[in-house]
């Protein structure tokens, strides 16, 4: 498995990435319903979500205890288990895997934090190429908005507090958030990530999702029963 | 006296600003039950009787990592490339919160275990090599290594007479095989031989293990001597490998 090459398991991975407040997940949750009531076999995976380092990285951000280099570790560790007990095996089994985020994430906001970008890229190298990968672009004060309007404040690793661009939360957001932006900018076209507007209308957006959805999956074949029944044929 | 700028196997630590190290890094290497743990507890006595400051570092130790390879181990849950993000994440904590600060403070780091470790099991486990390696390209090199080298018909008394054979050190998790003798003899001799394999590639000291213990200390604390006392200042990364990249 590899980045840049197409995977070659009958499932279909899409993955939706963008800043914090971007409304990645809102889109990704509709896309799923959607797919769902096509007829389609979904399975769903989410950023930092692996019981294995759950604990640790709960801890570590609690009382700050993580460095650049361990916090990008204990995210790709989290990575590599949902790969094995989620990713892989729904993909072997013809299902389409949504995931809310994926390494770009990690191509982001860890060399925002210091990291270096080559080792980074080596580090995830063994994720396999979304068939599909959604950027929501947001400006930042959008974004800052919309969480804002959610919860009462941000959160410290959110915000980018641990890399001590600035005392303020919001300030320290807008900074750290910009460098966010500007490396996703240039994933773009290295990744093949197709750049939707995230200001839009939660609906126009949807709309557009489900059109980029539809034609990914025009040489999509369903589950392994699926291609059994219909004798095989891929 | 300060020495020129740390070297990193890889790209090392952008972030951070490493300065310079006053101190030494001396890493004891070699496979499972071979005494490692032994020879350093002998090591550190007697490196303070020679005046030095000594911090001790060792494999899966970190403060933040230590209860979860634990816990995961004992679930069985891990495969190679979640094993190796840990035991990297380990490494890192204690590369930056222990060995960084001891060397910039002048204290002769004795490290139970280096990245060797993980170069080795990954390369029994079937990883891809270079992976490996780039994963690791934070970590310092060291200033010396010393590999405790045994065959694996002497490692199986020494093993049976200490903990005993458990199951992650014979490799039943590679399913060699239901006999835990059967498995840790092969499991381990493919473990020696790469371990013999990075010797050879990283310039390790390599000393007979094989013997007393006794006989062992001595010859670890000759060459400990000998690094830190009888040369000329020891340039970092001369004794253990190539130079790959300067920082600071």
């Amino acid at each position: 498995m590899t980045l840049t090459q197409p995977h070659s398991f009958p499932g279909r991975l899409i993955v939706v990435e963008g800043i914090d407040g971007s409304g990645k997940s809102t889109q990704l949750a509709l896309l799923q319903r959607w797919l769902i009531a096509q007829g389609y076999k979904v399975s769903f995976t989410e950023w930092n979500s692996s019981i294995l380092v759950r604990r640790v990285m709960r801890r570590g951000k609690k009382k700050d205890l993580l460095t650049p280099t361990t916090f990008s570790l204990l995210h790709a560790c989290d990575f590599a288990d949902r790969l094995t007990y989620t990713i892989v095996p729904a993909l072997k089994a013809g299902m389409i895997v949504l995931a809310d985020r994926y390494v770009y994430t990690a191509f982001g906001r860890d060399v925002a934090r210091g990291v270096d970008t080559e080792w980074v890229r080596n580090v995830y190298s063994f994720a396999p190429r979304p068939d599909l990968a959604l950027y929501f672009r947001v400006p930042i004060d959008v974004s800052l908005e919309r969480l804002l309007i959610g919860r009462a404040k941000l959160k410290y690793h959110e915000a980018g507090m641990d890399v001590g661009l600035s005392r303020d939360p919001a300030e320290s957001f807008r900074l750290f958030q910009s460098r966010v932006l500007e490396i996703y900018e240039s994933l773009i076209e290295e990744f093949g990530l197709q750049v939707l507007d995230a200001a839009l209308d939660i609906n126009a957006q949807q709309l557009q999702v489900r059109r980029l959805a539809r034609r990914m999956l025009r040489d999509y074949h369903g589950t392994i029963a699926d291609i059994a029944a219909s004798g095989g044929q891929r | 006296m300060p020495k020129a700028g740390p070297a990193f196997y890889g790209r090392g630590l952008p972030y951070l600003n490493v300065g310079p190290l006053r101190g030494s890094l001396i890493v004891i290497e070699g496979t499972d039950g071979v005494g490692r743990s032994t020879q350093i507890e002998q090591l550190i006595p007697w490196l303070e009787l020679q005046g030095e400051a000594v911090a001790n570092t060792g494999w899966t130790r970190s403060p933040l990592l230590a209860d979860t390879i634990n816990e995961a181990k004992a679930g069985h849950e891990l495969n190679v490339t979640t094993f190796s993000l840990l035991y990297a994440a380990d490494f890192a904590d204690r590369m930056e919160n222990e060995i960084i600060p001891a060397l910039r403070a002048g204290f002769v780091v004795v490290a139970d275990r280096y990245m060797y470790t993980a170069f080795a099991r990954n390369t029994v486990m079937g990883a891809d090599r270079q992976w490996t390696r780039d994963l690791f390209g934070f970590a310092l090199v060291p200033d010396l290594v010393l590999y405790l080298k045994i065959d694996v018909d002497h490692l199986i008394p020494r093993v049976l007479e200490g903990k005993g054979m458990n199951y992650w050190e014979s490799g039943m998790h590679l399913a060699l095989g239901s006999d835990i003798f059967d498995s840790f003899r092969h499991y381990q001799s493919r473990l020696v031989e790469e371990y013999d394999r990075l010797a050879d590639e990283f310039r390790f000291i390599t000393v007979d293990a094989c013997r007393p213990i006794e006989s062992i200390q001595l010859d670890l604390r000759r060459h400990i001597s000998n690094h830190l006392y009888r040369k000329k200042p020891a340039r970092r990364g001369h004794a253990a490998g190539p130079r790959l990249k300067e920082n600071g």
